[in-house]
């Protein structure tokens, strides 16, 4: 998908990096979320002899780790919140809800979790309120589901049939016991923490218009006022002067390999099946070289100081992308000579 | 006004291994941390100042380390600050927290670096594609190999030589206690003999994925005075450069030129093959030993790094011992492998690197590099205070 604002003639598109990143929780961290699993809050005695939830790592006077664990209630008191009228994704609660400092009966700190009552007026500094847990504890922060009023004490377990199926799909897993029937009797040691950022690419003015070219079959550089060097793509601050590229210059379809890469590797993400070979190559015309895809040709019989030509893909298939370009193949040409790409390395 | 004297007192790191589940990022910190200053003989409430580094974000997923690891670093009441230099980070955080000292604004400086890529991954990070671009990435691995072949053209060198580099880091980091690989039995043919990953570099040639932390205790003169072997620092520079320009020199890049030769001049060294005794050189892939020998003025360009690698003097008992610690090919913890490379060479001068020590040695090479060979950290360390 491509934006093309007509304003600016630059384009942009979306771009979404996602990764489920792992966390060690370490001794500290991982006995309060084992506790959490097995329904029970857990805090850290201090050297002041203040009891902390969560508990600290690192004690923040003597700097020595926290070793002293205390059970305390599932039940507290609002020290101080905030109304969450839109709620955002990965929030706990797809509707209105307040954030709370609570502070547990037993412990000296407050911590905070999400409250679950429907308006405002119904959470106030110094209200009482419990643990609500979720219907499934896995061994993480989401094994609270909220906090609820107190209701004169039965626990606290799923008082609302509805508490599970209404809190949004943030995912949370656990890693050393499987999340459908955590065993019990091994420690929670890490947790598995998504990722995922959503954002817009946008090219700049100068890029855009190769992009622009690359539409059009063309392969459009600038050269830089200052320095007289063909940047393809062109760019906005030529790193060379800071001077932005800008007279147009088409170079050619042919170019020479100055050097490359064949990648055997696997890996997560990889857009083009291994082996292939990935190579500089730079287009007759051009000062700088372009990093794009060799085929046509035994990955073995690739060179440095090849000749070799872009092969397009059919034109119904063109965007705004270098990948419109589907490779390059070798012309058959004798290899250029060394000195005419020495400069490039 | 000249800087004042400072001094490396306090060296710490952890055990590097693939997976550091027992701890979290702050305890991984901490385990360095405690060391250093159990080295130092300070305790955290004798510091003035924290300096953080760690690799890019994407690479573990962290993106303000110094505001959740603030309490961890013991850093309550005192400035902390991040450093973001890429794989050279953990070179550049050792040198703002040297700088700090040098420049009178604090006696006691902590500073660490680290990495947890079992939590993450990677190649992964250094490859997400780019909208309107070709996904030809692949990695740290992908990207450096062109340029590797590129240095093997230009220099001639023979095929064995990145072979050479990997059987010897791999065998002096059997004599490090803290490294991740071990493998006794790494030869120069088993490490040709090894899967080509990414043409012309072989699995065997390349640094292994680590969890790890180093941390430095870095203090004036004053406070030096109390340690029984200070690593003087003699010179620290930082240099940088563009990622992509017409004609950049790829492989012997001009920041690096540039950053080395202002290096020596601050050391006051002349002629840094005779008056280097260890090096401790940021060689993520083992063609870049005789790459950086050669741009690092250890030996002439364009084939005087091959010819001295082959030649064994870059071994442990050679002329230029290099990685006498196993280096970044056996241990890779990227956000702290800068500051290993840093706090090696301190250790060498110190005589405190144990059984991977150079005998005698009076002066030190830590280097760091970074981005796409665009961003250089190094300092000469030695064991007599600076004359200059
Ligand atoms: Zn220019």
């Amino acid at each position: 998908m491509f934006y093309f604002r007509t304003m600016t003639r630059t384009l942009s598109a979306p771009v979404t990096v996602a990764f489920d990143y792992t966390r060690s929780t370490g001794p500290v961290l991982g006995r309060f979320l084992t506790g959490l699993r097995d329904g029970q809050v857990v805090g850290g005695r201090t050297s002041d002899g203040s009891v902390v939830v969560p508990p600290p790592e690192f004690d923040p006077v003597t700097h020595d780790p926290v070793t002293e664990f205390v059970d305390v209630a599932p039940t507290g008191t609002v020290t101080s919140w905030t109304w969450v009228p839109e709620p955002v994704a990965g929030q706990p609660f797809d509707r209105p809800f307040a954030w709370a400092l609570v502070r547990l009966d037993g412990a000296d700190a407050p911590f905070l979790h999400a409250l679950d009552v429907s308006s405002p007026d119904q959470v106030s500094t110094g209200m009482r309120v419990q643990v609500r847990w979720a219907e499934e504890r896995i061994g993480a922060i989401t094994d609270i589901a909220c906090f609820e009023p107190e209701d004169g004490g039965d626990g606290g377990f799923e008082t609302v049939a509805s508490a599970t199926s209404s809190t949004t799909d943030t995912e949370v897993e656990v890693r050393g016991a499987p999340a459908t029937s955590p065993d019990t009797t091994v420690p929670v040691t890490g947790v598995v923490t998504p990722v995922s950022l959503d954002y817009l690419y946008a090219a700049s003015p100068e890029e855009s218009a190769f992009y622009r070219g690359l539409n059009e079959g063309r392969i459009v550089g600038q050269r830089c006022p200052t320095c007289q060097k063909v940047y393809v793509p062109p760019r906005s601050a030529c790193p060379a002067d800071g001077t932005p590229t800008a007279e147009e210059v088409e170079v050619s379809q042919t170019g020479t390999i100055t050097t490359f890469c064949i990648v055997n590797v696997p890996f997560l993400g990889q857009k083009i099946v291994p082996p292939y070979v990935s190579a500089y190559v730079l287009l007759d015309g051009a000062d700088i070289a372009v990093l794009h895809l060799i085929l046509g040709v035994d990955a073995a019989e690739v060179r440095m100081g090849m000749r070799v030509r872009a092969v397009w893909k059919p034109r119904e298939e063109w965007t705004y992308s270098l990948e419109n370009i589907d490779h390059f193949e070798p012309t058959g040409d004798p290899d250029a000579d060394f000195d005419t790409y020495r400069h490039h390395l | 006004m000249a800087k004042q004297p400072a001094a490396v007192v306090g060296v710490g790191q952890t055990h590097h291994r693939a997976k550091r589940e027992d701890v979290s990022m702050a305890g991984l910190c901490r385990e360095a941390i405690d060391r250093a200053l159990l080295d130092a003989n300070l305790t955290l409430d004798d510091i003035d100042a924290i300096v953080v580094g760690k690799a890019p974000d994407l690479f573990e997923g962290v993106m303000m380390p110094e505001l959740f690891l603030a309490d961890a670093l013991g850093a309550a009441g005192k400035p902390l600050l991040r450093v973001h230099t890429a794989g050279s980070v953990g070179g550049s955080t050792a040198i703002v927290a040297a700088s700090l000292v040098q420049a009178g604004v604090h006696r006691r400086v902590l500073t660490v670096a680290f990495e947890k890529q079992s939590e993450s991954n990677a190649m992964w990070a250094l490859s997400v594609p780019l909208p309107f671009n070709m996904p030809v990435h692949a990695g740290a691995g992908g990207y450096f190999a062109p340029h590797v072949r590129s240095y093997i053209r230009r220099s001639g060198a023979p095929n064995h030589v990145g072979a050479i580099v990997a059987a010897k880091d791999r065998q002096n980091a059997l004599k490090n206690p803290y490294a991740h690989l071990k493998n006794p039995d790494t030869t120069v043919e088993s490490v040709l003999a090894s899967q080509m990953l990414w043409d012309p570099i072989r699995y065997d040639e390349t640094c292994p994925s680590s969890d790890g932390a180093c941390a430095l205790v870095i203090v004036d003169e004053d406070t030096a005075a109390a340690s029984p072997n200070p690593a003087w620092i003699h010179g620290t520079v930082m240099r940088s450069e563009a990622t992509t320009a017409a004609e950049r020199d790829q492989v012997n890049p001009q920041a690096s030129r540039d950053a080395a030769a202002a290096l020596w001049k601050q050391a006051g060294i002349t002629n840094p093959v005779e008056e280097i005794d260890a090096a401790e050189i940021y060689v993520p892939f083992s063609w870049f030993e005789p790459m950086w020998l050669e741009s690092l003025g250890f030996a002439e360009a364009n084939g005087g790094g091959w010819r001295l690698t082959e030649s064994g003097a870059t071994a442990m008992d050679g002329r230029l011992p290099v990685n006498c610690s196993g280096g970044v090919l056996s241990s890779n913890p990227i956000g702290a492998s800068g500051m290993l490379r840093f706090g090696e060479a301190a250790l060498q001068v110190r005589g405190a690197a144990g059984e991977h020590q150079v005998d005698g040695a009076r002066r030190a090479l830590g280097h760091a590099y970074g981005g796409g060979s665009q961003f250089f950290a190094m300092w000469v360390v030695g064991s007599e205070k600076p004359s200059n």
